[in-house]
């Protein structure tokens, strides 16, 4: 069999992983006080260009495509890299998503004006927390510029990881894009040993379900030779290797529920989004999600899909979990970045009801709700970001009381997007809550929908009861204040709410990209 | 593009007022005023514009909003809700002008806050009132929240940041559960027809097996029970009411809470006409239940702004009763009552409320004697407490006949029992007055309390003299909203039982 290279098809990931090659042999070649500036010239333009390449290949017919046409659009369908890859509308839909907040996050990351040591990120993170070396390469404002390298590739292979078409290339993707996260997770300026030991956490949870990923890839490669998706899916319906293909459905389900968070593979998500630098956790909460549900979007439509009655049980149980556990724990936080990673938790639980449809309809929702939330995840934790003492970020609870009066600006912002996250009316939150959960019923899962309604209703609670802190209670005296960014996290911060509101009041045109963007192909 | 048009003219009211530079800030009582006033031009004008030959939808816009989910920006009236929006209309420059110098600058709020609020909640409840795709009443619904939220919270009393979460909280899950049922109802449209809708007019016409309709009812139900309040989901209004301004909580009782009456009659009985049928003997029930334990409650308390709101629970429980009793009377009259209660409960309210700026106390046990100090004063607050207790030559004695009337052919037992609601409302009313007017006045009311002032007097006399006319004319509004009862019934497929005792005008 030739094997060719459909260039044009994978050139976001080439692009991506590309400039990321380019990025570290800037880290070696390059005199440590240009390296930041070479570095954001090289980061912007390749995701622009990486976006620019999904928006033409979204739009453009190719000659002769082969491919049954599911859904409207126009574009490309097809398999690329020997089938290795699937481009197709709902894989280039999560890509585009993913290169949008990664632009995003990406401004939150060059961010160097709100501390005023520097950006986010440890000048040295080689160094021992505390040591004498720690203060003096701070003091003489070294930045840790390897940040870029690892982003580029992380996103690189957030890229591929949606649109892989076999257990392989999914696992290698897995790993791309996963290792720049542990190590960017450590790499905090402020409260170091909490950002390392959060890392090491990540890390070592994440090879535990890397390796259960691996292992169900195995179980079914033993039950259906094969590891291609389609082949996969063709093999299953005649199969009597039950006792091998559900444990590998289930085994394969761990990897990826791990990675996007829900119970009972939660554990590592307030640590993680507590210990790493901000920015980090904006990306992470908004992009893993979205490239891990893509992901998840894929195996469980295409490769078992048919075999949805069986593993329709399990998630279903994973839902109703991730929805309650995370609404309830996040009522009794006291740290904001952990109270919003349980409601991520809680998110998590939302959207698989979307999963859980395996319909047009539940695809089509789940991937509005995707973009919805990364803009409102990013958006929410810029903010966080932005809320300092001499000390550094002030995330407890009770920092935040009366900023309402302080900055009204940005205490309204934030609640707009708290609001999101809650899915009142006229935010994107409740577009895509409402998408998910139609979907939901209709696909005969009625009692999840109220399920997920009294979590909403738990949510609630705790999402007002950070309005009211902010905007009913007397600021404390020593509390403290909001730092006026650089253009950089302005822009997010707009961006972001821009996007919340705008999904929110007209969702049609996304609505309609997301219908129109067809099914999977196989 | 009027019901449109009557939503912007206080949206850009809200905007004006709120971005009233600092210096200028002092014009907006005039501005919010002003505003409040061509709302109310235009409403009348609305009212007027009505064919009363026509029950169904008047005044009907319709554009898409989300075709992908059938969602579309659908107003229209009829003779219910526009009674309604106008009665709204009337409520809000009179708390406007009520509560002139309720609200100061502060670090909570300041007063172009305040007025700017009481402006969008008026778009909302136009909005909330109009709104015929089931979707954007959803919105609206939930939308008309934040700035009661804002004007409890902010605004209040020492309570206000409590009273406003529960409020917050017991509305938010009603609304989701509406939610639900919403989406619910929804997939079953889209079932139906293909495409699913929220068209009010559309899912009118849906056969949805009992089963089903018996679910989505309840969903529904909730959420309007929590907003009516029924017991025993009320507790929130006492602590909401009594925190509030005056002013707010006019609006609050006088019209927030007729939402959740309305969207019953409105919505619930065209769209699930086998369920309500079903409910409706337990609705009854808790309905009686509610006209007693508010009537009960209103005569055990010692706060007076407190004890005004129990007695609108025991309104409102006339109010459900006659809704679901489904006979033409019932009906016409609970919907004469939600407008007659807006106008007695908001006068009470803003009597109350000017009686508690001057003498600095809620408690009843503080007042004593003010008819000696304050003749005028008293005498306003008579006449509101009559129209409270359903005196005939009052409009809430016509509306609390009918719904009587109406329910004794269909349930005489309930009805029985809910005629003692009467002799109690004479006694929580009468027996406030004697507390509060009659007697010795002390040295510190003596010294508090001064005679009610010209801007009191023209904010409250225009309700006062409503109440009375509707009282002995109550034909100018039968006759608007006669028709649209008719419509509700034949949704529902109900007819008059034979032996109904027929009042004049009730048009069976």
């Amino acid at each position: 069999m030739k094997v060719c290279i459909e260039y044009q098809a994978l050139a976001p990931i080439i692009i991506l992983l590309g400039a990321g090659v380019l990025s570290v042999l800037i880290e070696a070649l390059i005199p440590p006080t240009l390296r930041r500036t070479i570095q954001l010239m090289l980061v912007f333009p390749s995701i622009v260009l990486a976006f620019a390449y999904v928006v033409i290949n979204a739009t453009t017919q190719l000659a002769g495509d082969p491919i049954a046409n599911g859904g409207q659009l126009k574009g490309m369908r097809e398999l690329a890299a020997g089938g290795a890859v699937a481009i197709d509308g709902p894989g280039m839909v999560v890509q585009g998503i993913i290169l949008l907040i990664s632009f995003v996050s990406a401004l939150l990351l060059a961010e160097r004006q709100i501390d005023p040591q520097g950006d986010a990120f440890a000048a040295r993170s080689s160094t021992l927390p505390g040591s004498e070396d720690e203060r003096q390469f701070t003091a003489q404002g070294w930045l840790q510029t390897e940040v870029w390298p690892l982003y580029l590739f992380c996103v690189g292979g957030m890229l591929l990881f949606p649109v892989s078409n076999d257990f392989l290339t999914m696992f290698v993707a897995l790993e791309v894009f996963s290792l720049p996260l542990y190590l960017i997770a450590s790499m905090a300026r402020r409260r170091r040993l909490l950002s390392q030991e959060a890392a090491l956490k990540y890390f070592i949870l994440g090879a535990f379900s890397s390796a259960f990923f691996l292992f169900g890839a195995a179980l079914i490669y033993a039950a259906t030779s094969s590891v291609n998706f389609s082949i996969v899916a063709g093999a299953m319906e005649n199969s009597s290797q039950d006792g091998l293909i559900i444990p590998g459905i289930g085994l394969i389900a761990v990897g990826l529920l791990f990675k996007v968070g829900a119970v009972p593979f939660h554990q590592w998500v307030p640590d993680v989004y507590q210990g790493s630098p901000t920015p980090l956790t904006a990306f992470m909460s908004a992009a893993t999600k979205v490239a891990a549900f893509g992901a998840l979007l894929r195996v469980f439509y295409v490769a078992f899909g048919g075999m949805r009655w069986d593993w329709r049980p399990m998630m279903w149980v994973v839902a109703v979990l991730s929805m309650v556990i995370g609404s309830l724990l996040a009522v009794t936080q006291t740290d904001m970045k952990r109270m919003l990673a349980f409601s991520s938790v809680a998110h998590t639980g939302f959207i698989l009801l979307g999963i859980i449809s395996t319909s047009a309809n539940g695809l089509s929702s789940t991937l509005f709700y995707l973009l919805a939330y990364g803009f409102t995840s990013v958006g929410v934790f810029a903010i966080v970001g932005l809320v300092r003492d001499a000390s550094g970020e002030s995330t407890h609870l009770s920092q935040w009381a009366g900023l309402g009066k302080k900055s009204p600006l940005l205490a309204s912002i934030f609640a707009l997007f708290l609001l999101a996250l809650a899915g009142i009316p006229l935010t994107s939150g409740f577009t895509g809550k409402f998408a998910v959960f139609t979907s939901a019923v209709d696909g005969g899962a009625t009692p999840l929908v109220l399920v997920a309604v009294v979590a909403s209703a738990i949510a609630a609670f705790f999402y007002a009861r950070v309005i009211v802190l902010m905007f009913f209670t007397e600021p404390p005296v020593d509390g403290p204040s909001v730092v006026l960014p650089s253009a950089f996290t302005t822009v997010a911060v707009g961006t972001s709410a821009a996007a919340t509101l705008l999904l929110g009041i007209a969702p049609q045109p996304v609505l309609d990209l997301v219908i129109n963007a067809g099914l999977f192909i196989r | 593009m009027l019901l449109t048009t009557l939503m912007l003219i206080p949206l850009v009211g809200a905007i004006v007022v709120f971005l009233l530079p600092t210096e200028k800030a002092s014009l907006a009582k005039q501005v919010a005023l002003g505003f409040a006033l061509a709302t109310l031009v235009g409403s009348v004008f609305m009212l007027l514009g009505l064919d009363n030959s026509i029950g169904g939808l008047q005044h009907l816009e319709s554009h898409d909003w989300i075709p992908a989910f059938g969602i579309s920006w659908t107003l229209g009236v009829t003779g219910i809700s526009a009674s309604l929006i106008v009665m709204s209309a009337i409520l809000v420059p009179v708390a406007i002008v009520a509560g002139w110098w309720d609200v100061k600058d502060s670090s909570q709020g300041t007063v172009k806050g305040y007025f700017s609020l009481i402006l969008l909640l008026e778009v909302f409840i136009v909005g909330v009132f109009s709104a015929n795709d089931l979707f954007l009443f959803y919105v609206f619904f939930e939308a008309i929240l934040f700035p009661i939220y804002f004007l409890i919270g902010r605004f209040g009393g020492p309570q206000r940041a409590y009273a406003a979460m529960k409020f917050l909280l017991y509305s938010l899950v009603g609304g989701f559960f509406m939610l639900a049922a919403l989406i619910g109802l929804y997939v079953v449209s889209s079932r139906q027809l293909g495409q699913g809708t929220f068209d009010f007019q559309t899912l009118t016409t849906l056969n949805i097996d009992p089963g089903t309709q018996k679910m989505l009812f309840l969903g529904f139900f909730f959420a309007f029970a929590v907003k009516a309040p029924m017991v025993p989901f009320h507790t929130w209004l006492p602590d909401a009411a009594a925190e509030a301004t005056p002013g707010t909580s006019t609006l609050l009782v006088g019209v927030l809470d007729k939402i959740g009456t309305f969207a019953m009659l409105h919505f619930l009985l065209p769209i699930f006409p086998e369920a309500s049928k079903f409910y409706a003997p337990a609705i009854i029930v808790l309905a009686v239940i509610s006209i007693f334990y508010g009537a009960l409650v209103a005569i055990g308390q010692s706060d007076v702004m407190r004890l005004i709101a129990f007695t609108s629970i025991s309104h409102f429980g006339f109010i459900v009763l006659g809704i679901f009793v489904m006979t033409s009377q019932g009906l016409s009259g609970s919907s004469f009552y939600m407008v007659n209660h807006g106008f007695s409960t908001g006068a009470l309210f803003l009597v109350m409320g000017y009686l508690v700026s001057r003498r600095g106390s809620k408690r009843i046990a503080d007042f004593g004697g003010v008819q000696k100090v304050a003749p005028i004063l008293a005498g306003v607050f008579l006449i509101s407490g009559l129209s409270g207790l359903a005196l005939p030559g009052m409009s809430s004695f016509i509306s609390e006949f009918l719904v009587l009337a109406g329910s004794y052919a269909v349930n005489p037992t309930a009805t029985i029992i809910a005629t003692f609601g009467i002799v109690l409302a004479a006694v929580y009313i009468l027996w406030l007055y004697q507390r509060m007017m009659t007697g010795i006045p002390s040295q510190e009311v003596e010294e508090a309390v001064t005679e009610i002032s010209m801007r009191e007097l023209i904010a409250v006399v225009p309700l006062l003299a409503i109440m009375i006319v509707l009282g002995f004319v109550p034909q100018v509004a039968l006759n608007v909203i006669n028709p649209a009862v008719e419509q509700v019934q034949m949704y529902v497929g109900v007819t008059d039982p034979e032996a109904a005792v027929t009042s004049e005008g009730s048009g069976s």
